[in-house]
């Protein structure tokens, strides 16, 4: 099982100071599944996330990357790991000195590609598949809306074509329509990529329409996990506050069925 | 379409490139062409780019493991963006080669004239120009409608906001402002004592020291270092406050900027300078008595005793007044470049040095003011 992991975490502790975070987290995520990370706010979901990414080291335990540990890598080795994962964060964190074009761009600089005919040709090809003009690259990131700067953002993270993409709430700040073009789009790439995914996220509409499975972090471990409906079933008193309220009953009775089953 | 392994990260592209019995040559790829893979790998890079230029070549793709989007543009392009002649490659891998033959190119950047670029550039610097003098008449009429308004309104002055920035611009900086002082006294002392000494003329390191420290760098010493410690503070903390939109929720509670914020700097600043820079002139005072105690033989008692006889009351005065000025400026040039920042980081950088930069020749252009305005005041 262990081998085939793109994602690993085994026995992860977390503390900042005497507080504690994650209590003994192991996960293990297969290639291209897309997991659902849920909890409730300051949970410490975005702290597992950035664990993931190596923007954090947990206090006890070890995180691999494609089998590999993130603790124990050097420096340089570390970096080759984590251009393996595309990362969206929560605000798309563009850089602002930059236009969309070197947005885009920064990341096949940075490894060293600067044939300009392929930087652009690739840039361009990125832009489209995430549902951008080519125009628009030529925008500085003050004067793109919300969901623009996530597709922005989007496309960066993609631009190496990593194996695996970390989203922080990727919907969250988008009107409906927006969020559920957001939705569309990364399944669509997801298919054309076969990524792994691990989100983060509140939205039930994506959990329903896009995860292949669902983690959710409470009392400061994975108290459930696996398919939607087998997380749906757990008797665990968040998850059931979590998927047993009007809200999210009207969600998953919308179309009929929970994900997987109709 | 890409079919990593998720165990097995980017290993190593290889090409070979041999010699076919029945003549011609083979490019034969194998391993994993991602853009990952490659990056480590310039040598192939190299040999990739010389070997496509090459006619008549048989390229054989059909081990390669991965290969991704990129990596199949980078072929395209070094192959001339057409197949080769002879090519063999997995099916899934055309694909990718297909997707690179429809891909129409858009336009570049829209090229602008050199006559567009300067017309353009002059009316920038004509909007700057006059966006500047119109936020400067804002930001000084609203300061002195508060004024008014606060005179009329006392028990709405607000007092927390301004003994907040009294301590922050004054209180802390008393160490740096102590250090720099008490240094450049010694250094003063010295430099003169030296010239002094060749004309026997000891007793005037107590005129120099006394008459250029306290009416002149005492004071210029404290406004440059709470320009570039304070005035920079001030219009982060600002400027801040736009990414945040903390001045959003400020105008959206009907508070006004000036009010909350650039009247309590201003107002700190003017009470804090004077008091900062008698504070450095002491400290100047100190270093300049201890090295001509060192250098001439002259102590402190008569050094002090000696002071006010040549060094008039007028000077302190002086130094006083524009110490007050000075604080009133940086506080102004910081807060109005603080609230002309927009809510990126390279608008926080540039404005921030702005704010020091113009402040501190502001501070500099002023005191030359004072020195022309007061020649004949305050000279023994």
């Amino acid at each position: 099982m262990s081998g085939s992991c793109v994602i690993r975490l085994e026995h992860v502790w977390t503390r900042f100071g005497s507080k504690l975070i994650h209590k003994d987290i192991n996960l293990c995520l297969a290639q291209g599944e897309i997991l659902g990370l849920v909890g409730a706010s300051g949970c410490g979901k975005t702290t597992l996330l950035r664990e993931m990414i190596g923007l954090l080291a947990p206090s006890q335990g070890e995180v691999f990357v494609m089998g590999q540990s993130l603790q124990h890598a050097t420096a340089s080795h570390g970096q080759q790991l984590r251009s393996n994962c595309g990362v969206l964060f929560q605000k798309g964190a563009l850089f602002s000195a930059l236009n969309v074009f070197e947005n885009i761009a920064f990341p096949l600089r940075e490894l060293g590609f600067n044939d300009d005919s392929l930087v652009r040709r690739l840039v361009f090809m990125k832009l489209g598949s995430v549902g951008l003009n080519a125009k628009d690259a030529w925008l500085n990131p003050a004067d793109l809306s919300g969901g623009m700067i996530k597709r922005v953002a989007l496309a960066r993270a993609l631009v190496l074509e990593p194996s695996l993409l970390l989203l922080d709430e990727p919907t969250a700040g988008l009107d409906p329509i927006a969020s559920q073009d957001f939705v569309n789009l990364l399944s669509g790439l997801h298919q054309e990529l076969h990524f792994t995914v691990v989100m983060v996220t509140h939205d039930l509409d994506i959990l329903r329409d896009l995860c292949t499975l669902v983690a959710v972090l409470a009392d400061k471990q994975l108290v459930a996990y696996g398919s939607l409906a087998s997380v749906i079933a757990n008797q665990h008193p968040f998850v059931k506050q979590f998927f047993h309220n009007k809200r999210a009953e009207r969600v998953f009775q919308y179309r009929g069925a929970i994900h997987g089953q109709g | 379409m890409t079919t990593d392994s998720p165990t097995s990260p980017d290993t190593t592209p290889l090409l070979e490139f041999t010699k076919q019995d029945k003549g011609g040559y083979c490019a034969k790829l194998s391993g994993n062409w991602n853009l990952r893979s490659i990056a480590g790998a310039a040598d192939v890079q190299k040999q990739l780019s010389r070997i496509a230029t090459e006619e008549g070549v048989y390229w054989d793709m059909y081990t390669v493991g991965v290969l991704d989007n990129a990596v199949a543009l980078m072929l395209w392009l070094a192959w001339g963006e057409r197949f080769p002649s002879a090519l063999q490659l997995k099916p899934e891998h055309r694909q990718l080669f297909e997707r690179w033959q429809s891909q129409q190119m858009p336009a570049g950047k829209p090229a602008i004239t050199l006559s567009a670029m300067l017309a353009n550039g002059f009316n920038q610097l004509m909007a700057r120009s006059f966006g500047s003098m119109r936020a400067t008449v804002v930001i000084l009429g609203q300061l002195a409608l508060d004024a008014l308004y606060l005179l009329a309104h006392p028990r709405e002055v607000p007092w927390s906001e301004i003994s907040s920035a009294i301590y922050d611009a004054g209180v802390r900086a008393l160490g740096i402002t102590a250090l720099v002082g008490f240094l450049i006294g010694i250094v003063l002392s010295y430099l003169s004592a030296l010239q002094l000494k060749m004309f026997g003329a000891e007793i005037y390191i107590i005129n120099i020291l006394g008459l250029s420290i306290i009416r002149e760098l005492g004071p210029l010493l404290a406004a440059i270092l709470v320009a570039g410690r304070s005035g920079s503070a001030m219009t982060a903390q600002i400027g801040i406050m736009r990414v945040t939109e903390e001045l959003d929720a400020l105008s959206a509670m009907g508070i006004s900027h000036s009010m909350r914020l650039t009247l309590p700097k201003v107002a700190a600043l003017t009470v804090a300078m004077p008091l900062l820079s008698v504070w450095t002139s002491f400290m100047a005072l100190m270093g300049g008595v201890l090295s001509a105690q060192n250098t001439l033989d002259i102590n402190y008692q008569q050094f002090f005793i000696k002071l006010p006889d040549v060094v008039p009351l007028a000077n302190v005065f002086i130094g006083l007044g524009k110490s007050a000025v000075f604080g009133l400026v940086i506080a102004l040039i910081a807060c109005y470049f603080g609230f002309r920042i927009k809510p990126n980081t390279e608008s926080l950088g540039n404005e921030t040095t702005n704010s020091v930069v113009v402040a501190i020749t502001t501070v500099i252009m002023i005191d030359a003011v004072f020195a022309i305005l007061f020649m004949k005041v305050g000279m023994p």
